[in-house]
C-alpha cells in the first residue's frame, strides 16, 4: 500500500485536467441515520463538472454511505442532494433520471452472473435507454475495447479474473453514458497484481474529463489524478484539500493519524 | 471555483434520528402499514388469526379433562356451557396417553422404555455436542445392546455375545497381523466374526442365560406401540443406516466401475420408490426372499426395510459432505502415506460426517415422520393407535383431540430437531 | 529428456493385492462375485419358497377379470374389466393426484416463500407458522386430518335443501362443498364449440407470435411494447367475441339438488380433494423454504447494481433476480415434485384408488401375486422418478453457470 508500489501508474499531470465552473453535485447539510445510528452528519459538498474527488477514511466512517446516497441506494433523511440540477426526493422520476446519469462501480463488481459480458453491458441501455439492440452492442463493444477486453464479450463473468470483472463493471456503467461516476472501493477486493489494470482504466477516464467521486485507499491514485481529497471520520467530513497539501501538510490530528497508519510511516 | 479546502475544528456529536413517531407506532407503521398492499395484507392476516381464535378458542375453553367416554364429555359440556356448546374432550388423552407412549407394553414394565429413552439422550449427547470428553463415546457404542436388552427383555448375554464378536474379531486380527501383516488378518477376522455370530453366540448365550443372571421379563414385539414404536423404528433405522450409508457413499464416489454401479443402482432404486412399497415388501414379500422356514416378526422386518431405505438417503447426505471437503484434504491424506481406509477413517470421514450432521438430522426428522406409514400395514404406531381408539365404543366419534395430540408431539420433536440442525448449519458456516 | 525403460516385473500373486494396477481389479472382481452370490441366494430362496407355496411367476393375471369397482376412473372401467386395466386406472389416478398436487403445491409454496420474506411482520410470521406447522408433522396425519375436516365440517347434501337449509351453495348457486365432495359447474359442448376452441388455440398462438414480434421490434427500434396488456387482451377478447357471435355454444351445466344428492355438473370426490389438499399443503411448505432460500441466495449487490444502472424494481426482479433465483430453486423444486408423487401412494388412507391401492392393494390381495404386483408397482414408481430426475439433470446442465 505504499507509493513505491504505485509508481508504475500511468503518468498524468492533474493540473492539465480541466475543471469547469458548472456544478455537478451539490450536497448541503445532509444527514442520515441507520435506525438510531447517526451515520452521516451535516455533509456539505459541492462537486464541479470534471472534478476527481477521492474520499478516504477509516472503515465505518460513512464514506461508502455518502456516495451511495448520491444515487439513492441509500435514502438521506435531512438536507439536500442535487445532482445535475435535479433534487433527490422520493419522486421516482427524479431517481430514475439521476440513476441514469450517475454510474456506479462496486467493491465486489456485482456483475450479473447469468448474462454474458456483452449482455451485462447492453442490459440497461436496452431496457432503460430503449436503445436498439444492435446499437447497444456497438456501444458496449466500444467501451469493452476501451477497458481492453473486447475479446471476452461472449464469456460469462465467472470465467474472468477479478481485475477483468471490475473493468467490465466500469464498461457496463459507461454504456449508460453517465455524466458522473461513483467508485465504491473498486480495488479493495482485488489481488495486488490486478489493481493496476483497474486504476489505469480509471485514470484514462479521468483524463477524458469524467466527473468522479472515488472512495479508495489507493493514495497513489489520489496523488496522480485527484484534484481534491476528502477525509471522513465518524460520519463527517474532517478535512479536504488538494492532494499535495493533504498528504504533505495535513491539518487535523485525525487526518495525520489516519495517514500515518495507511502510509505506514 | 468552489473552495476546496476545509478543516473541521469541532467534531459533530450524534443526534437523535428525526421523526416524531417512535416505539410501537413507528414500528407498526414501518412493518405493518408501509404501503396499501401491506396494510391490506396485515388486516387480512389479523382477521384470519381472529377468525381462528374465535372458532377454536371456545372449543379449548370448554375442554373437559375428566370423563369416561365421549358421551359423558358432551353432557358435561352441555351442562356447564349450555345447550349446543361444543368443546374439547381431552379426557381421552388423559385416559390413553400411556398407550400413546408405550402401546401395549406391559404397564408394570413402563420403566424400561422410559429408562431407554433417557439413556438414548445420554448416548446421543457425545455425538451431538462436541464439547464432551471422548470417553463418553463408549457409552454411545454400548447403548444399542443395552437398549435391545431393556426393550425386548430376555438375557443380557444375547447382546453381550454379539458385542463379544467384535472383541473376538479384534483379537484375531491383532494376532494374525502381528505375524503376517496384510489383508489375510482382515479376512480371518471377518470369518471369525461370522462363525461366532452364526454358530456360537446362540449356544453360549443359552448356557449363560441358564444361570438366570441379568434376565428381564421378555416382551414381544407386537406389544410395542405408540411413540415407543416410532422411536424404536426411527432411531434404529438411522443408527444402522449410518455405517451402511458411509459405505454406499464411498462406493458411489469410487472409481471402480462395478462397485460404483452396484452402489448407484441400490441408491437410485431405493430413492425412486415410495417407502410404503418397501413396507409392503416387508409385510408380504420379505419371507419369500429368505431361506425357507425363516420367519421373524414384523417389527424386525420393518426395521430392516427402513434401514435400507434411510441408508440410501444417508448415502446421498454423506456424499454431499464428502464432495464439500476441499481437494487438499484428500491430497494431504495421500501425501502422508495413509492407505485408503486409514485416510478415510482418520482424515476424510470425521470431517465429512461433521459437515453432514445437519443433513443427517434432517434425514432423521424425515424418517421419524415416515414411521407413521407403518400404520398402513396395521402396526400400532401413534396413528394406528388413533384409529384403534376411535373404534372403541366409548370414544367413537372423537377426532380432533387425538389428531391434535399426535400432531403436537410430532411437531415438538421435529421442530426442536430442525432448529438444532439449523443452529448447526449456522455454526458450520461461520466456524469453518 | 532421456526415457527410462520400466523393466516389466514378473507377475506374482501378491501383486493382485499390492500392485495399484491390479488392486482395483481384484476388489471389483470380489465385489461382483459377492453381489452375484447374494443375488443367486435371494433368487434361489425365492424359487424354493414359491415352489413350496405352489405358486409360479406369471403375469397372466393382468388379463383376467378384476371384479372390483373403482370409485373414480379417468378411462372407462367396470368390474368386468381386467386387472391390467384396473392397474392402468390406478396409474392415471396417481398421475392425476401428482399433477394437481404439484400445481397447487407450487402456487402455495411460492406464495408462502415470498410472504415469509415480507417486511410485514404479521404476514411473515403467519407464513412461518404455516411452513413450520406443515413441515414438522407427518404427511399421513395431514391426510387424515384434512379428510376429517371435509367429512366432519362440510355439510351433507341434505343440508342444502328446503326452507330450513343450513348450508348454501357458493358463487350464486354454482358450487356446493359437501361431505361427499365438491359439486361444480361443468362445460357442456353445444354445436359449434369447435370454432370457439379453435379461436382460443389460435389466440394462444397469436400470443406467442406477438411475444416474438415485440422482442424483435424492441431489438430493432428499442421501443418497449406493453406486452402484458396486449397478451391478456389476446387471451380473452377473440374467444369471448366468437363465443358471443356463435350464440354461446359452450354452456355450463350446474349441479342441482335432487332427492338425495346433487345431480348434473361436475363432481370431485372428497378423497381426491383431501389427498390433493393435504399433499399440496405439505409439499408447499417445503417448496416455500426452497423459494425463500433461492431468493435469499441472490446477494443484495445484484439488486443494487441493477438499481444503480437505472432499472426499476419490477425490471430488476424479472431481468436480474428471478433468472438467477430460478436456477437455485428449480432443482430442489423438482425433487419436491418427486416426493409428492411418491407420497401420493398414501392415497389408500382416504380410500382413493391410486396405483398402489389397485395394483398393489386389491389386485394383489385377490390374486395372491405379491411378487409380480410389487415388481410392477416399484417399476412404475422407478420409471416416474427416473423420468423426473433425468428432467432435472437436463435442466441443471442447461442452466449451470459458467465458472472458471
Amino acid at each position: 500500500m505504499t507509493e513505491a508500489a504505485r509508481e508504475d501508474l500511468k503518468p498524468v499531470n492533474p493540473a492539465t485536467l480541466k475543471v469547469s465552473d458548472e456544478i455537478a453535485i451539490e450536497i448541503a447539510r445532509m444527514n442520515k441515520w441507520f435506525g438510531q445510528f447517526h451515520v452521516l452528519r451535516d455533509i456539505n459538498l459541492t462537486v464541479n463538472r470534471g472534478e476527481r474527488i477521492v474520499v478516504c477514511g477509516p472503515s465505518g466512517s460513512g464514506k461508502s454511505t455518502l456516495i451511495r446516497c448520491i444515487n439513492r441506494l441509500e435514502e438521506h433523511q435531512k438536507g439536500l442532494i442535487k445532482v445535475d440540477g435535479i433534487e433527490l426526493t422520493s419522486d421516482l422520476k427524479n431517481i430514475d433520471k439521476i440513476r441514469s446519469e450517475v454510474g456506479m462501480v462496486f467493491q465486489h463488481f456485482n456483475l450479473f452472473p447469468h448474462l454474458t459480458i456483452l449482455e451485462n453491458c447492453t442490459l440497461a441501455p436496452i431496457w432503460v435507454r430503449k436503445t436498439p439492440k444492435k446499437e447497444a452492442e456497438e456501444v458496449a463493444m466500444h467501451f469493452l475495447r476501451k477497458v481492453k477486453i473486447p475479446e471476452q464479450a461472449a464469456k460469462y463473468p465467472g470465467q474472468l479474473s477479478g481485475g477483468q470483472q471490475q473493468r467490465v463493471a466500469i464498461a457496463r456503467s459507461l454504456c449508460m453514458k453517465p455524466k458522473i461516476m461513483l467508485f465504491d472501493e473498486p480495488t479493495s477486493a482485488l489481488d495486488p497484481e490486478m489493481i493496476k489494470e483497474v486504476l489505469d482504466t480509471m485514470i484514462e477516464l479521468a483524463q477524458e474529463g469524467m466527473t468522479m467521486i472515488c472512495v479508495t485507499h489507493e493514495m497513489g491514485f489520489a496523488q496522480a489524478v485527484a484534484n481534491r481529497v476528502i477525509f471522513m471520520d465518524k460520519g463527517q467530513i474532517v478535512e479536504q484539500n488538494e492532494p499535495r497539501e493533504f498528504f504533505n501538510n495535513p491539518k487535523s490530528e485525525r487526518t495525520k493519524l489516519f495517514l500515518s497508519q495507511i502510509l505506514g510511516h | 471555483m468552489v473552495d476546496t479546502t476545509f478543516v473541521r475544528t469541532q467534531m459533530i456529536e450524534p443526534e437523535q434520528a428525526p421523526g416524531a413517531s417512535v416505539g410501537a407506532v413507528r414500528w407498526a407503521r414501518e412493518n405493518l402499514f408501509s404501503n396499501w398492499l401491506n396494510s391490506v395484507l396485515t388486516l387480512l392476516s389479523l382477521f384470519a388469526v381472529y377468525w381462528l381464535i374465535a372458532h377454536i378458542g371456545p372449543w379449548f375453553r370448554h375442554a373437559v379433562w375428566n370423563a369416561g367416554s365421549l358421551q359423558e364429555c358432551r353432557s358435561i359440556i352441555q351442562a356447564t356451557w349450555g345447550e349446543g356448546a361444543t368443546g374439547a374432550c381431552f379426557a381421552v388423552i388423559r385416559e390413553r396417553w400411556k398407550q400413546y407412549l408405550f402401546g401395549f407394553y406391559p404397564a408394570d414394565l413402563y420403566w424400561r422404555p422410559t429408562l431407554t429413552f433417557f439413556l438414548m439422550l445420554a448416548a446421543l449427547a457425545p455425538l451431538l455436542f462436541s464439547g464432551l470428553p471422548r470417553r463418553t463415546m463408549w457409552f454411545s457404542v454400548a447403548f444399542p445392546g443395552v437398549a435391545y436388552w431393556l426393550l425386548w427383555g430376555g438375557s443380557i448375554f444375547v447382546p453381550l455375545g454379539i458385542y463379544a464378536g467384535f472383541v473376538i474379531a479384534y483379537v484375531v486380527h491383532g494376532a494374525i497381523s502381528a505375524r503376517r501383516p496384510g489383508p489375510l488378518a482382515s479376512v480371518a477376522a471377518v470369518v471369525a466374526l461370522l462363525i461366532w455370530w452364526l454358530y456360537l453366540v446362540g449356544p453360549v448365550a443359552g448356557v449363560l442365560s441358564g444361570t438366570g443372571i441379568g434376565t428381564l421379563t421378555p416382551v414381544q414385539s407386537n406389544q410395542f406401540g405408540g411413540f415407543t414404536l416410532s422411536l424404536v423404528i426411527g432411531v434404529t433405522g438411522i443408527a444402522f443406516s449410518l455405517p451402511l450409508g458411509v459405505l454406499l457413499a464411498l462406493g458411489r464416489r469410487s472409481d471402480m466401475f462395478f462397485v460404483k454401479t452396484i452402489c448407484v443402482g441400490f441408491i437410485e432404486f431405493i430413492r425412486g420408490v415410495p417407502l410404503i412399497t418397501l413396507l409392503l415388501v416387508a409385510s408380504f414379500l420379505l419371507n419369500i426372499f429368505l431361506p425357507p422356514g425363516t420367519n421373524f416378526d414384523i417389527i424386525l422386518r420393518v426395521i430392516i426395510m427402513v434401514t435400507l431405505f434411510s441408508a440410501a438417503y444417508m448415502a446421498e447426505t454423506i456424499r454431499g459432505g464428502l464432495a464439500a471437503l476441499p481437494r487438499g484434504q484428500y491430497e494431504a491424506a495421500d501425501a502422508l502415506g495413509l492407505d485408503y481406509w486409514k485416510s478415510m477413517r482418520l482424515i476424510i470421514m470425521p470431517q465429512a460426517l461433521k459437515i453432514s450432521i445437519p443433513g443427517i438430522v434432517n434425514n432423521f426428522i424425515g424418517l421419524f415422520k415416515d414411521t407413521t406409514l407403518v400404520a398402513i400395514i396395521a402396526l400400532l404406531d401413534p396413528l394406528g393407535l388413533t384409529t384403534a381408539i376411535r373404534a372403541d365404543s366409548n370414544w367413537n366419534g372423537i377426532i380432533w383431540e387425538l389428531y391434535g395430540f399426535v400432531a403436537l408431539i410430532f411437531f415438538l420433536f421435529c421442530y426442536s430437531m430442525s432448529q438444532y440442525s439449523q443452529y448447526l448449519e449456522r455454526k458450520l458456516q461461520t466456524g469453518h | 529428456m532421456t526415457s527410462i525403460d520400466v523393466s516389466p516385473e514378473p507377475f506374482r500373486l501378491s501383486m493382485l493385492i499390492y500392485d495399484t494396477r491390479f488392486r482395483s481389479l481384484t476388489i471389483q472382481t470380489v465385489a461382483v462375485l459377492l453381489f452375484m452370490l447374494a443375488a443367486a441366494w435371494l433368487v434361489n430362496n425365492t424359487v424354493q419358497n414359491l415352489n413350496a407355496l405352489g405358486k409360479d411367476f406369471d403375469f397372466g393375471f393382468l388379463s383376467s377379470r378384476a371384479g372390483y369397482d373403482i370409485n373414480q376412473a379417468l378411462i372407462p372401467y367396470t368390474n368386468d374389466s381386467t386387472h391390467g386395466r384396473a392397474a392402468l386406472v390406478g396409474i392415471l389416478n396417481t398421475l392425476l393426484v401428482a399433477l394437481l398436487g404439484c400445481t397447487f403445491a407450487t402456487i402455495i409454496g411460492v406464495l408462502a416463500g415470498v410472504l415469509r420474506l415480507s417486511t410485514n411482520w404479521v404476514v411473515a410470521k403467519l407464513a412461518a407458522a404455516y411452513v413450520e406447522g406443515f413441515r414438522n408433522v407427518p404427511v399421513l396425519l395431514w391426510i387424515f386430518t384434512i379428510m376429517a375436516v371435509i367429512t366432519e365440517s362440510a355439510p351433507a347434501p341434505s343440508a342444502f335443501r328446503g326452507d330450513t337449509a343450513t348450508a348454501s351453495m357458493l358463487f350464486s348457486d354454482s358450487v356446493a362443498i359437501t361431505n361427499r365432495g365438491l359439486y361444480m359447474p361443468w362445460p357442456v359442448w353445444g354445436p359449434g364449440w369447435h370454432l370457439v376452441v379453435a379461436t382460443f388455440v389460435l389466440s394462444l398462438i397469436a400470443i406467442i407470435l406477438f411475444g416474438r414480434y415485440a422482442k424483435k421490434r424492441q431489438e430493432e427500434t428499442g421501443e418497449i411494447l406493453p406486452t402484458l396488456w396486449i397478451k391478456l387482451g389476446l387471451f380473452f377478447i377473440p374467444t369471448l367475441l366468437i363465443d358471443f357471435v356463435m350464440g354461446s355454444p359452450i354452456t355450463l351445466a350446474y349441479p342441482v339438488l335432487e332427492r338425495f344428492n346433487f345431480v348434473g355438473g361436475g363432481f370431485v370426490d372428497k378423497a381426491l380433494i383431501a389427498l390433493v389438499v393435504a399433499l399440496s399443503l405439505y409439499t408447499g411448505a417445503f417448496i416455500a423454504e426452497n423459494v425463500r432460500a433461492g431468493i435469499l441466495a441472490i446477494s443484495k449487490g445484484q439488486t443494487e447494481a441493477a438499481n444503480a444502472l437505472g432499472l426499476r424494481p419490477n425490471r430488476t426482479m424479472s431481468l436480474v433476480v428471478l433468472p438467477q433465483a430460478m436456477r437455485i430453486i428449480i432443482p430442489p423444486l423438482i425433487s419436491q415434485y418427486l416426493n409428492l408423487t411418491k407420497n401420493s401412494s398414501l392415497a389408500i388412507a382416504v380410500g382413493y384408488m391410486d396405483v398402489r391401492a389397485t395394483l398393489g392393494g386389491i389386485t394383489m390381495n385377490q390374486t395372491g401375486r405379491e411378487l409380480e404386483c410389487m415388481l410392477l408397482l416399484m417399476g412404475f414408481y422407478l420409471v416416474v422418478s427416473l423420468a423426473i430426475s433425468s428432467l432435472m439433470n437436463w435442466y441443471n446442465s442447461s442452466v449451470s453457470l459458467k465458472e472458471r
